[in-house]
């Protein structure tokens, strides 16, 4: 049932129904899995990270690659409510409660893996406490809660009438607050001086515009599966929108990457991380170039703008979750790569002999424990926005004309 | 009569209560010997007068030669696990090829002890600091085991526990899920005896003596001399972090 152009009314909303066998097995099998990541959780903190793949060389892996991913895309997955609230777009209107609930979901999912992966999880009230102001850590613990706390004060001026007239300011200072969250985000990496892979200021607006295209990608997944595939309204222009958006995106992340590696090529004796990367890095090389530009850039741009696939909404659902899926390999290539390649301690020396693997690639071999903490975050946050659709009005049913 | 009665009581009071003040005061005194002998070097306040540091000569170091790393390990009860990529190590040998002359140097790699530590500024909850003394350190009691540390130190300086620990020894606390890295024997420069860093002893004992330890802001000690007349150089000296340690003839 798609809504005609130019609304002008309010919308109507309502809960989705959630009593058939098929919900019920969804919440079955996200709580499944969300037991199996505690499980992973509570056999690393009891055994110790030997259990995992992470070692003194790969000191961050699978649960930081999925526990970034998911708040740089929750970052995103603001677009609508912005859209909506901020820059006045009204076709978006009904659509900008799903997008404030799937942010604050996928914050979470995302918090929650990098919380259980701590060494010390039990001293989590300690990084609640304790603020070393330099650390762009201490900063992201105030900017992941407010996000968490303005998402939620955004979503009550949409629901509560009386509330309504704040609906502008608040989602301004969240449009504000996430960009900076995400600038905060990307520094995390940019500020680390002592790796070729990051100390690069330029690494701030790329996750900013990474943020934009995952968000984009994971509220086109969310919105044709709780929407399209329950018969609610979803409008053409709409999904035009987002397809248009998606494809800019996508360049624009696109652009970065291009930059950002160009300077690092450039650079007098920084060749070496680029050869690893783009050419010599097995694994990452080819995630690299295969995950992250061919099928996660370069090919979704291509079914977002080729004249037979544009006009479908599932070839549109596929850009989509390739977009997703390229941003994980991206994310994967930063993290892993970036870490993988060796520090120059030494410059204008080779190291032929160190016990600490000095001077030559990490290898990294994630185990099972690792990807069972990553999955349960991301049912986490899958689980948050069916619970939510069921408990409170976030899907519009229809359309009430002036 | 009921007037005079409360009189001899209160006097009564009185003298209780000044043999009871006496007998405290005695007590109190007592203690004070008992608990407080004269301060030591272990209570003097740590200060920014002195900064801990070390010389190493690579020309000195020979290569094959694990006496520091064996000392290292002796004196903090670090046992590897036979996995090496989880292993801690808080001092590795390395061995470097100049890649202009050829020439081959071998040479002990530990925490670098930095004037402005990347570990220290990227610590979520300031478990990574730096002493007033210049010895940078793990609060083992705030540290959560995130790792950022790691990725920040330019010189991969840290480890991360990996497992379970037992048999620590009480000078070097470590455990499971933090993260640690040379603390340049702080319990021994807090003895006030004289002793120097397990690594460089064992150096010396070797014949070597590749690791002078000492004041870096005294500049009658050694140490101090020989950084002002020797050509000493720092690692990633284009970091700018002032490292305190220091390498010759790499």
């Amino acid at each position: 049932m798609a809504m005609t152009d130019n609304i002008t009314g309010y919308t109507d909303f309502s809960v989705i129904e959630g009593r058939g066998a098929g919900f019920y097995t969804l919440l079955a099998a996200l709580a499944a899995i969300i037991a199996a990541g505690l499980w992973a959780a509570h056999t690393m903190e009891t055994e110790g990270h030997h259990v995992t793949g992470m070692t003194n060389q790969i000191v961050w892996g699978i649960p930081h690659v999925f526990a970034v991913f998911l708040i740089v895309t929750a970052s995103g997955a603001l677009n609508v409510a912005s859209l909506s609230s901020v820059m006045g777009q009204k076709i978006y209107a009904p659509y900008a409660r799903l997008s404030a609930l799937l942010a604050i979901a996928l914050l979470l999912g995302g918090l929650a893996i990098i919380t259980l992966d701590l060494g010390r999880p039990d001293r989590l009230m300690v990084a609640l406490t304790h603020f070393n102001m330099t650390s762009v850590f201490a900063w992201n613990v105030f900017f992941y809660s407010g996000f968490v706390a303005l998402g939620a004060l955004y979503l009550w001026t949409l629901m509560e009438r009386r509330m309504n007239p704040l609906t502008k300011p608040v989602g301004a200072l969240l449009l504000i607050w996430r960009l900076t969250l995400t600038t905060a985000t990307g520094l995390i990496f940019g500020v680390l001086v002592a790796r070729e892979a990051y100390d690069a200021a330029i690494m701030a607006p790329m996750f900013i515009a990474m943020s934009l295209s995952f968000g984009t990608a994971a509220y086109i997944v969310a919105s044709l599966a709780a929407l399209d595939c329950t018969g609610r309204p979803l409008d053409d222009a709409v999904v035009n929108g987002l397809r248009r958006m998606l494809a800019i995106f996508v360049t624009v992340v696109l652009y970065f990457v291009i930059v950002f590696h160009a300077v690092k090529l450039y650079g007098g004796g920084l060749q070496g991380f680029e050869r690893f990367l783009l050419e010599e890095g097995g694994a990452i090389t080819t995630l690299f170039w295969i995950g992250q530009i061919a099928a996660g850039s370069l090919l979704p741009l291509a079914l977002l703008t080729w004249k037979r696939t544009a006009p479908s909404r599932v070839w549109l659902a596929a850009a989509a979750g390739l977009v997703l899926a390229g941003g994980l390999a991206q994310v994967y290539v930063i993290i892993i790569g970036g870490q993988a390649y060796p520090l120059r301690i030494f410059p204008g020396r080779e190291v032929i002999e160190s016990t600490f693997y000095d001077g030559v690639v990490a290898q990294y071999h994630p185990s099972l424990v690792e990807f069972l903490l990553a999955f349960g975050g991301v049912a986490l946050s899958l689980l948050i926005v069916v619970l939510g659709m069921k408990v409170l009005q976030f899907l519009p049913r229809t359309r009430v004309a002036d | 009569m009921a007037g005079a009665h409360k009189s001899l009581a209160d006097r009564s009071r009185r003298r209780f209560l000044a043999k009871a003040g006496v007998a405290a005061a005695g007590l109190a005194a007592g203690m004070r010997f008992i608990d407080f002998p004269h301060a030591n070097a272990a209570s003097d306040p740590v200060t920014g007068a002195r900064r801990w540091g070390m010389l190493i000569d690579a020309d000195k170091c020979a290569r094959g030669c694990n006496a520091c790393v064996t000392a290292c390990n002796d004196e903090h009860g670090i046992q590897g696990q036979g996995r090496p990529e989880t292993d801690a190590q808080w001092i590795r040998k390395v061995t470097l090829r100049d890649n202009a002359t050829g020439r081959e140097t071998s040479l002990p790699l530990m925490c670098q002890h930095c004037e402005h530590p990347p570990c220290v500024d990227v610590c979520p909850t300031g478990a990574s600091f730096r002493r007033a003394d210049g010895i940078v350190l793990v609060d083992k009691h705030s540290c959560i085991g995130c790792r950022y540390c790691m990725l920040a130190c330019p010189y991969k300086a840290r480890s991360f526990v990996h497992e379970e620990l037992t048999d620590q020894k009480p000078w070097s606390p470590r455990g499971k899920g933090t993260v640690e890295s040379c603390n340049l024997c702080v319990h021994r420069i807090d003895e006030g005896s004289g002793r120097i860093p397990a690594c460089a002893e064992a150096c010396a004992r070797e014949g070597h003596k590749a690791i002078l330890f000492g004041d870096m802001n005294n500049p009658t000690s050694t140490l101090a001399k020989e950084l002002a007349d020797d050509d000493s150089q720092e690692l990633r000296a284009d970091l700018g972090l002032n490292t305190g340690i220091r390498y010759e003839d790499l």
